[in-house]
Formats: structure tokens, sequence, C-alpha cells
């Protein structure tokens, strides 16, 4: 490292070093004077090193042309706001989240409360949709007895349905 | 039920039966939720944030510890209804400057709130006074899982619940504790324990004002991550971090009870001569000299039951409450005679101090 150290959140000649343990990982950030009056980083307990280091992890110099086709969220966006348009974004900013991860939290992978009814509603959702595609498949081909069948297995999962809806 | 109503009503934090509890005020959880297919609050366009709005107010309503509760919408509260419930606790500064299309649904015992289009759709909070995080955690876990009856939530099983800000995923929790620590703050010793509780991973904040200065030395203790490790993890390890604190503030008075016990009954002996006698209090110096009267009822200077007094009196001096009670608008200029006057009026009848050599063993449960 020659060069002098340039200030995580612009590009100006870094002063103020901070190092601190999160998590028994070592995260440093460097910021010049501004950033870090700006940041209220000279009254150590009063910022929010995460939200230094989300700054900090987004490399400047590598825009994408991705683009949310949900939201139409792009990645300046996010550089702009510190917060993604909606949660599709997610999907398709995985390769600029995943890093960010590992240095804002204690670990990159999901362990706590699973929303049961929501993922059972959703997947019964997925099953009807799907068997209504079938069953139109099936009258147009003229396989009458395929559609019945979709249509009885059609009618079962919509009454589970609205025992789970109702709950 | 009006804001109004609201605020004279019995609440958990200003009429807490439980202010037996000496160093812990209050234990808050926050759970962050989204729609599935609904942008994020910032990026939502003013139709769709209405429609989120209305789905939620909807699915909380019917959830069963809601079903008596208010529910407004932001745009209806005055700046002051609003500064109210701020100064409660109940909604965040964010959602109190939100734009159209946000709201908030209470309780009437003020324990639960569910904030909505604030930063995510959702933001659900419960309060409990005292030591209470397994007690909080079942609660509003409990009022999330019959929410999520009615409503689909963003989920990814690698990255847990989605929030707008990748600094909340997963559990999309913090839990959070408020504690009061004047002999820490007295003897210099809190931005060192800010320091290890950061190293452990974990946040403090002054509640009124900033850093280790705070006003009343009233802290937040809460946790900084929420991605890789389950809500029972988190509450436990804040947990243990909470009592490790305790223990530290009930050293820290016992060592200034022994190495100079005259210099700390002075300091609470003029907090309770200026809070009885003064005409002109800032918010600042009002909260100094409550937290020494507190300090003297865990020393068993004043009886514990002006605990709860105290505690309600930390609501109730800031502006937002002066300005209710007051029935009408007042100059900023007249806020600290309001002030003044009313804890004077408070202190007319509260217990005198007791100082006896005893005072160094400890009140505590
Ligand atoms: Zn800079
Ligand atoms: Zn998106």
């Amino acid at each position: 490292m020659a060069n002098p150290l340039k200030c995580d959140l612009c590009t100006k000649p870094a002063t103020v070093h901070l190092t601190q343990i999160v998590n028994n990982k070592v995260h440093k950030v460097d910021l010049c004077e501004e950033c870090a009056q700006a940041k209220g980083v000279t009254d150590p307990s009063g910022f929010s090193l995460a939200d230094l280091l989300l700054k900090a992890s987004l490399n400047p110099e590598a825009p994408s042309g991705l683009r949310c086709e949900s939201c139409g969220f792009t990645q300046a966006d996010f550089k702009k706001h510190g917060r993604f348009g909606c949660p599709s974004c997610y999907s398709v900013f995985k390769g600029m989240v995943e890093p960010m991860l590992d240095t804002m939290h204690k670990g990159t992978a999901h362990a706590g409360k699973v929303p049961q009814k929501a993922l059972a509603r959703k997947s019964l959702h997925d099953r009807i949709s799907k068997l209504e595609l079938d069953l139109s498949e099936a009258i147009k081909s003229e396989r009458y007895e395929d559609a019945a069948r979709c249509r009885d297995e059609i009618n079962q999962a919509k009454q589970s349905f609205g025992q789970t809806a109702e709950r | 039920m009006t804001i109004a109503s609201l605020i004279d009503t019995p609440s958990e934090l200003t009429d807490a039966a439980s202010s037996k509890t000496a160093i812990v005020l209050m234990t808050r959880i926050r759970l962050a939720r989204n729609l599935a297919n609904s942008p994020f609050p910032g990026w939502a366009k003013p139709a769709q944030r209405d429609a989120v709005l209305a789905a939620c107010r909807d699915a909380v309503q019917a959830t069963p510890p809601m079903k008596r509760c208010l529910s407004v919408s932001v745009a209806e509260l005055s700046e002051l209804e609003r500064q109210i419930l701020v100064e409660r606790h109940l909604i965040s500064r964010e959602l109190s400057d939100a734009k159209a299309g946000s709201g908030v649904v209470l309780n009437r015992d003020q324990t639960f709130s569910v904030m909505i289009n604030e930063e995510d759709h959702l933001r659900i909070q419960v309060l409990r006074s005292g030591f209470q995080l397994k007690k909080a955690w079942s609660a509003i876990n409990d009022l999330d899982t019959a929410l999520e009856e009615r409503l689909d939530y963003a989920y990814s099983p690698t990255l847990g619940y989605l929030t707008a800000c990748p600094t909340n995923l997963g559990t999309a929790m913090r839990a959070s504790a408020m504690m009061h620590l004047p002999a820490l703050v007295i003897a210099n010793q809190m931005e060192k324990v800010v320091r290890a509780v950061n190293q452990l991973g974990m946040v403090v904040r002054g509640l009124f004002g900033e850093g280790s200065d705070a006003s009343g030395s009233i802290f937040q203790i809460s946790n900084q991550t929420t991605l890789g490790e389950s809500e029972d993890e988190i509450i436990k390890r804040l947990g243990n971090v909470l009592s490790s604190i305790v223990e530290h503030e009930l050293n820290a008075r016992q060592k200034l009870l022994e190495a100079d016990a005259g210099k700390l009954h002075d300091k609470i002996g003029r907090a309770y001569g200026i809070l009885q006698n003064s005409h002109l209090l800032t918010s600042g110096e009002a909260m100094n000299l409550l937290s020494l009267i507190r300090l003297g009822v865990d020393l068993d200077i004043f009886p514990a039951t002006s605990r709860s007094v105290i505690d309600r009196l930390f609501i109730e001096a800031q502006p937002g409450h002066l300005q209710h009670a007051q029935k009408g608008r007042f100059e900023a200029g007249q806020r600290d005679l309001l002030r003044a006057t009313r804890l004077r009026a408070e202190f007319a009848n509260f217990a005198r101090p007791a100082f006896t050599l005893n005072n160094n063993n400890e009140g505590q449960n």
C-alpha cells in the first residue's frame, strides 16, 4: 500500500482511521476529515459502524447495468439511498449484497424465525396456478380425463387454501 | 379512542406497577417486516404506499392483541401529538416526519405499536417495563405470527426477512433495553463500557442526547447484527451483556459510597433542593436531577414507591408532554419555566431524603 489511503466515502485523502471489532472480525474504515465530521465519528458511540461499512463496501468504480425488473431500481440508486427498492432487488443485486453481508453481520445465512404460514400459503398458491395452467393445456389438446383430474386437484387445493386463510 | 384519551390512559411506561426494577427501566423489541409484492416505502409511489397502509392497517387491527386499538395515519396527527408519541417511544422520529401514506396502530396500554410505511412496510414494536427480554420476545413473536396469517411477508430462506436496508436482514429484529447508569457516569466509566459493549456486537446510545454524556444517565443498549443468529441467540447474548452492565453499575455505586459517601449524598440532596425550589429548568438539567433522585431511591434514601413517580416524570418533563398538560401553546422560553413549575409541584409532597449511615447497602432486587 504505497498510495496514501483514500476516504471510503469520497475520494479525498483519509485522515481518520477507525478500527472496530464486530463479532471477532476486525473492520477498518478510513475517512477524510469532512466525512468523519458528517458521520459523527468524532463521537465514537454516536455513529453506526454498520452504516459506514455499508457505504464503504460499495465499490464506486464498478457501475453495472443491472436494473430490477419489478421496481426499476438500479445500483446507482442504491449508492444514493443506501436502501433497496423492493424485495426482488435482493435477487437482482445478489452479487453486490453478498460481500456486504459478511462485514455487516455475524453470519451470511438466516438462522431465525421462518414464516411457516405465509410460506405454506405461497406454495399452495403456486400449486394452484400450475394446475390451472395444466388444465387449460389439457382442454386445448382435448385430454378430458387429465382435465377432470386437474379440476379435482384444484378444488382440493383451494379447499385447503380456504382453511389456512381462515385460521 | 383518540390520542388525547390515550395519553391520559395508564400505560406500561408511565404507570408501571413493576417499577421495582432498579437499573433496567424498559425492554423493547422491534421487528421489521415487508410485504412480498410491493416496493419498500422509500421507493414506492404514493398510490402504492396508500395500498400498503390500508392492507397493513386491516391486518393489524384483525389480530387479537390489537382488537381494541387506535389506528391513525401520520397526516391526521398534529405536530404535538406526533411529538408526544415520540417521547413515549411509540413512534420513531422518522415516522413522525414521514410523508403521506404512513400510519401507526397502538393498543390501549401502549405495549404494542405497529408503524406502517416507516423505512419498512411494518415496524412492529413491543414495550415492557423492566428487564423482560424473554416475555417481550414471546409477545411480539405471537403478534408477528398472527399477522403472518393475513399478510404475505417478503422472505428468503437464505437472507431471512427482506428489509429495505441490508443491515436489518435475517431476523430483522432489534432488541434493546433502556438502562439507568448514574454511577458509571459519575465514575467516568461509560466510555469504557461503550467500547466493551461494542466489541460484543452491541450498540450503546444515550437516550436523551448523545454518547457517553447523555443527560439523565439513561442509555439504550441493543443488538447490532441481525443475520446469522436466531432470535433466541440474540436475546440470550443481549441478556448476558445487560446483566454484566447491571453488575458493573452496582459495583460502581458501592465504590462511590465507600470512597466518599458524603459527596454522593451531597449531589442527591442538592438535586432534591433544586427540584423543590427552582424556577427555570432545561430538559437536560431536569433529567440529570431526576436521575440523582432515582439513584437515591435505589440507595434507600427515598422510599421505593417513589421510583415510579420519577419514571413518569422522565417522560412528562419532555416538551411535548409539558405542552399537552398546559393545554395550549407556549413560547420556547416559557418551557423551562413551565417544567420547573411542574417539578416544584411534584416535589412539594415528595418524601424527604433520609440520609443514614446504612445507605450504603443497596436497595436492589
Ligand atoms: Zn470523505
Ligand atoms: Zn426491486
